[in-house]
């Protein structure tokens, strides 16, 4: 595979000569705020230097909240009530310093919306429309636990290029994809680098991670079992029921579904919804499957580590990226957690 | 999918049950709406959401599809108080459906209560409009009180036909002339369900305090939890198995079922 070196002015030129056929979208950090990731407006150049986003770059293919149909409710109109379809725009994007994990995040969640039985066409034709040029981790955080879940901070599931801090302000990039190859083309970048640098990198690291899950007997264990398990009400204690696990998690992909009018026209959309919640689960009887917080809490790590996990025989729902460990107010920590699961006997 | 409220009929004494008669607006999406049943679909009234209702009428009715509707929540309601000639839409069908492949050629006893009858009524026109694919039928269904009781001139005619075994039954009544049985659903099944056999399935479709109750009747009679079939209801948005919303475990209700065999159900979590 392909390693090309880009200096600090090459990068410019680069980013400079994209924009023109791509969307471009990012890392950026405003003064007085935290990073985020999203749309690039102009002049904005995607900032490399931050840490992970709190919230991670799944909305780059699945935003917050979109609007998939709108209509009239005026009766004078012809089509009244009826959905119209929304022209969306699926043109080509490069998504910049997207870290790894969240680039692993987006294979996971594609087997939910992009299947043999459905292909979600919102979300598929966004991920489609991508390009990513991921940013390799030489210094991985502490919540971070990528290498226990089958990735890696410099793991190339799901990017197009990955981007190596090479010093004063260059890059060496891996190609890894033919669309990482046409992007680089576009930009000019075309100097060859040094592979093996890019390896001796990878393994310092790699070294440097230092949290560790185990994962290997979640498969073997038996669901209802689980389920069953006492430690759920200790686990879920704490739990402020806030979302803030699902909101920042990259492969939460769970949504709501709602109607939305001003006058006579409206638009069906659909928004990201939170398993934490009392009312995602509320029936229109009055019942609630599950009204208490630890069955909340257990539904969020039952599906991640045990049902997906049976469901697609190819690991965990979660790429590692230590956001829910680092950003929940009452400190429940998936690693804990999988570790109790994994380490489960039934009496 | 456009669909136009060609009828609606209104059920119960309460007036919180209305059957909703729709014909498509677009003759093909007529064609490609081909359901079994027991299957649900969404109703969409655009500006207030859509709702997961099973459907009542049976694929061997033609032209229409019909839904029973409680009265319930934010589209529920406003349904309530539309008109015939109204536009609104169906996304579906949604759902697996009850097994007829297994049924047929098998004695097949129904058991429902309340409104939860809308797809046992699909089960049993289909049923009798194929009546020489299945051996004995015999359908068991309760309410509160006579006034409660769905599609009462049906089944009135259902009784008279003769070639099923009804089994109506109301919790309590003041009518003199009720004709009919007097107690709960899980009673009347213990004393009129057929026999256990590997070649009897039941079907058992209500509320949650019935279906309770039945069970322990079903397996005293020594019904095979194989033989049992229920029809789960789960909140629901995408009825794909996407939004991630009505799981028991690895399953979704709205794609994997609604309808599950209890020994399926005995190996999910319990998170009914």
């Amino acid at each position: 595979m392909k390693v090309i070196k880009i200096d600090k002015n090459q990068w410019a030129e680069g980013l400079a000569k994209l924009e023109g056929s791509y969307r471009m979208f990012g890392p950026v950090a405003v003064q007085g705020k935290f990073p985020e990731f999203r749309e690039l407006e102009k002049g904005d150049v995607p900032n490399l230097d931050v840490p992970n986003t709190h919230l991670s770059a799944k909305s780059v293919v699945y935003p917050q909240s979109e609007v998939m149909f709108e209509y009239s409710l005026d009766e004078h109109i012809e089509d009244h009530h009826l959905l119209r379809e929304i022209e969306k725009d699926y043109s080509p994007r490069a998504v910049f310093g997207i870290r790894p994990c969240d680039a692993a995040a987006n294979l996971l969640v594609k087997r939910n919306f992009d299947s043999k039985e459905y292909r979600d066409p919102y979300w598929a034709d966004s991920f489609e429309s991508c390009v990513f040029i991921g940013h390799a981790c030489e210094n991985p955080g502490g919540t971070c636990f990528c290498t226990s879940v089958g990735f890696g901070p410099f793991n190339e599931d799901g990017l197009d290029l990955l981007l190596v801090n090479s010093g004063k302000g260059g890059f060496l990039a891996k190609v890894i994809t033919d669309k990482g190859a046409v992007l680089a083309k576009s930009a000019g970048w075309k100097t060859e680098g040094d592979a093996a640098s890019i390896e001796s990198l990878k393994k310092q690291a790699e070294a440097k991670m230092s949290s560790k899950v185990n994962t290997d007997q979640l498969s073997k264990k038996d669901a209802t079992a689980l389920f069953d398990a006492p430690f759920w009400e200790d686990i879920g204690f704490a739990c402020l029921n806030c979302g803030t696990c699902t909101y920042s998690c990259p492969t939460c992909w769970c949504f709501d579904i709602q109607d939305e009018v001003k006058n006579k026209s409206g638009v069906r959309m659909r928004n990201w919804d939170s398993c934490m919640y009392p009312l995602f689960t509320l029936e229109g009887s009055g019942h609630n499957p599950r009204p208490q917080k630890h069955q909340r809490v257990r539904q969020r790590f039952m599906h991640k580590l045990k049902y997906y996990v049976d469901k697609y025989q190819a690991g965990v729902q979660c790429v590692g990226c230590g956001r829910c460990v680092k950003l929940c107010p009452v400190n429940i920590d998936i690693r804990t957690v999988c570790e109790k699961m994994n380490s489960y006997q039934p009496a | 999918m456009p669909v136009r409220i060609d009828e609606i009929v209104t059920e119960t004494e309460d007036k919180m049950l209305k059957t909703f008669k729709f014909v498509f607006l677009n003759k093909e999406d007529e064609e490609r709406f081909q359901h079994k049943a027991g299957q649900f679909a969404e109703l969409s009234v655009t500006g207030k959401g859509e709702v997961p209702i099973g459907i009542a009428s049976s694929p061997t009715e033609k032209g229409y599809v019909k839904f029973t509707v409680n009265k319930t929540g934010l589209v529920t309601r406003y349904m309530h108080n539309m008109k015939v000639g109204d536009i609104m839409g169906i996304r579906g069908p949604l759902g697996n459906w009850y097994p007829w492949e297994t049924l047929e050629g098998k004695n097949v006893v129904i058991i429902g209560g309340g409104f939860a009858f809308s797809t046992l009524r699909a089960s049993i026109v289909y049923m009798l409009a194929n009546r020489d694919k299945f051996k004995e039928i015999h359908v068991i269904y309760g309410s509160r009180s006579p006034g409660l009781l769905l599609y009462r001139d049906e089944l009135a005619a259902w009784e008279a036909a003769g070639d099923i075994g009804m089994h109506i039954t109301v919790d309590g009544t003041d009518d003199p002339d009720w004709k009919y049985n007097i107690g709960f659903v899980p009673t009347i099944t213990e004393k009129k369900a057929p026999p256990a056999d590997p070649d009897t399935y039941a079907i058992v479709c209500g509320p949650p305090a019935m279906i309770r109750f039945t069970q322990p009747v079903l397996d005293n009679l020594g019904y095979a939890h194989d033989n049992i079939i229920n029809s789960l209801e789960k909140r629901m948005k995408c009825g794909i198995g996407i939004c991630g919303r009505c799981n028991i475990g690895d399953k979704y209700v709205c794609k994997d079922g609604p309808v599950f065999t209890l020994n399926a159900l005995n190996h999910m979590p319990g998170e009914k």
